[in-house]
């Protein structure tokens, strides 16, 4: 029953200084919570938090908005404390400095990646990866960043399921937006499946939970198609 | 009210309490939508809401700080929250809770995780019956908790104060008005003090006892404070109880990268390279 203990900041987690992980501070040899969250024990001793803004990590993929166009630079809103700034030569192509803001415009949408980060928190991003790109179709929709380990799940089963169910394609940013899109796919149900990780990520049986989710949707679609069928089959009688 | 002739009749005070007992307290965590962390409070008659925002940009520029955060505290009293209506706005008391209080939480807070931020604490007296400041500090530093800052631990605080020539815990507001001291005092749960202020005269062994009733009343505050935060989610993981077997462990699905899921993007189609 461990395992989905609640931790209050200056919990004692344990006296082995050497299973500190994050979300935890060590002092007088003893270590201590530092979050609210919930308790993991796993090789390393961590306290998951449940909610909190986004602070960049190198290596980080996520998801910007660009909000300014500078010399050089695009500053993007990385939905964190920190700005991030693309600067030109990170641009997947060559371009030149007066065309920047014909590639990318204020107000436009990218999929980028943190290339480094100072201790200043200057965050500098990078769109030089073939998986990097303007996002100019779908739709975005915005979640906690503490959940979305819990959107893609273990080793990635959360997020295939919920492809696998709505035929989207998923992209989940690190600083918690997530890319929806796909020809005919059904973005709504996507967002309902997304609502629900974000308001139950802390109750056990999350992946299960889902599979129904989807299976009862499935018979609703179902039971409407009959109806569906009963109404024209009326429609002929009528006719 | 008139200033009573005894405050403490056979060892019980004018509202029915022991010398060293608390009024009754309530917290309720995640109040409000908007704030990244919140807890309304109410410590006998005073009411009080906390909201907590940040980490996030500092306005104006120059007050950011290059190594850590900057933590602002904004104490306000609502111009209803008193029987005779109070001006709106800061004064001079409100301005001077307001830095102690945020002096009384600042040093929890790991600052130098998030340099050139802000961290911002509002807190709105709704109804006020004397300890204020002290109501609002609990509340704080359970909004701070909901708000996911790391923090070395939680800040409980409590006044003690003298009527009749004797101490009490936690003065209501007559014992306040026509008492004889009223010492607020702020702490970490080890008993580490953060915040002690004194308005009126007490000895040098009077205060020594009056710290010591502090620690008691506090280190009752902070079980309320930690039962708050955990009911939060408690219930929901009561009702899920026997399906915990079922459950992934939490560290290998934060341990997964990201790359496998912008992997699969390109097989699910519908999206073209520029």
């Amino acid at each position: 029953m461990n395992k989905r203990q609640i931790i209050i900041p200056g919990d004692v987690l344990s006296e082995d200084v050497s299973i500190a992980g994050d979300g935890t501070y060590v002092r007088d040899g003893k270590v201590y919570a530092s979050l609210y969250g919930i308790l993991s024990e796993h090789n390393k001793i961590r306290v998951v938090p449940l909610s909190g803004k986004y602070i960049p990590v190198r290596g980080d993929v996520i998801i910007g908005i660009v909000k300014e166009v500078t010399f050089s630079n695009w500053i993007v809103d990385i939905g964190s404390p920190y700005d991030g700034l693309l600067h030109i030569s990170e641009y997947p192509r060559r371009i030149n400095s007066e065309n920047m803001s014909k590639h990318l415009k204020v107000g436009e949408t990218i999929l980028t990646q943190v290339k480094e980060l100072d201790p200043m928190m200057k965050v500098e991003l990078t769109m030089r990866d073939r998986r990097l790109k303007p996002i100019r179709s779908g739709r975005i929709f915005e979640l906690s960043p503490s959940k979305i380990p819990r959107l893609i799940g273990h080793g990635g089963s959360m997020i295939s399921l919920i492809k696998k169910e709505t035929n989207c394609s998923i992209i989940a940013g690190e600083n918690g937006r997530v890319w929806i899109d796909g020809g005919d796919c059904n973005i709504d149900f996507a967002i309902d499946a997304i609502t629900k990780i974000e308001q139950e990520s802390h109750i056990p049986g999350l992946t299960d939970r889902l599979s129904d989710f989807f299976e009862g949707a499935k018979t609703q679609e179902n039971e409407s198609d009959k109806e569906y069928e009963k109404e024209s089959i009326l429609d002929e009688i009528l006719e | 009210m008139d200033k009573p002739e005894k405050f403490i009749i056979d060892g019980i005070r004018l509202d029915g309490r022991k010398p060293d007992e608390l009024r009754p307290m309530k917290i309720e965590v995640g109040v409000l939508n908007r704030a990244d962390g919140s807890c309304y409070l109410e410590f006998g008659k005073n009411k009080v809401l906390a909201a907590v925002y940040g980490p996030r940009e500092v306005h104006p520029r120059h007050m950011q700080k290059p190594t850590t955060a900057v933590v602002r505290f904004k104490y306000n009293m609502a111009s209803f929250s008193v029987e005779e209506r109070k001006r709106p706005g800061p004064d001079r008391r409100s301005i001077e809770v307001s830095k102690v209080s945020r002096e009384a939480v600042e040093p929890m807070i790991f600052t130098e995780y998030f340099p050139k931020s802000a961290i911002d604490i509002f807190v709105e007296v709704l109804q006020a019956d004397a300890g204020t400041r002290t109501a609002g500090i609990n509340a704080a530093s359970v909004a701070l908790a909901d708000a996911s800052i790391p923090m070395r631990g939680l800040v409980s605080s409590c006044a003690v104060g003298k009527v009749d020539g004797e101490l009490v815990l936690d003065l209501m507001k007559d014992e306040d008005n026509y008492g004889e001291a009223d010492v607020p005092v702020a702490m970490t749960p080890d008993g580490e003090i953060t915040l002690l202020q004194m308005d009126g005269n007490l000895t040098k062994e009077e205060l020594k006892k009056a710290v010591e009733m502090a620690t008691e009343g506090c280190k009752q505050i902070y079980k309320l404070q930690r039962d708050a935060l955990i009911e939060r989610y408690k219930k929901d993981l009561e009702e899920h109880k026997e399906e915990v077997e079922l459950v992934e462990i939490i560290a290998e699905s934060e341990e997964t990268s990201i790359e496998s899921t912008i992997d699969n993007t390109d097989e699910s189609g519908g999206l073209n390279d520029e």
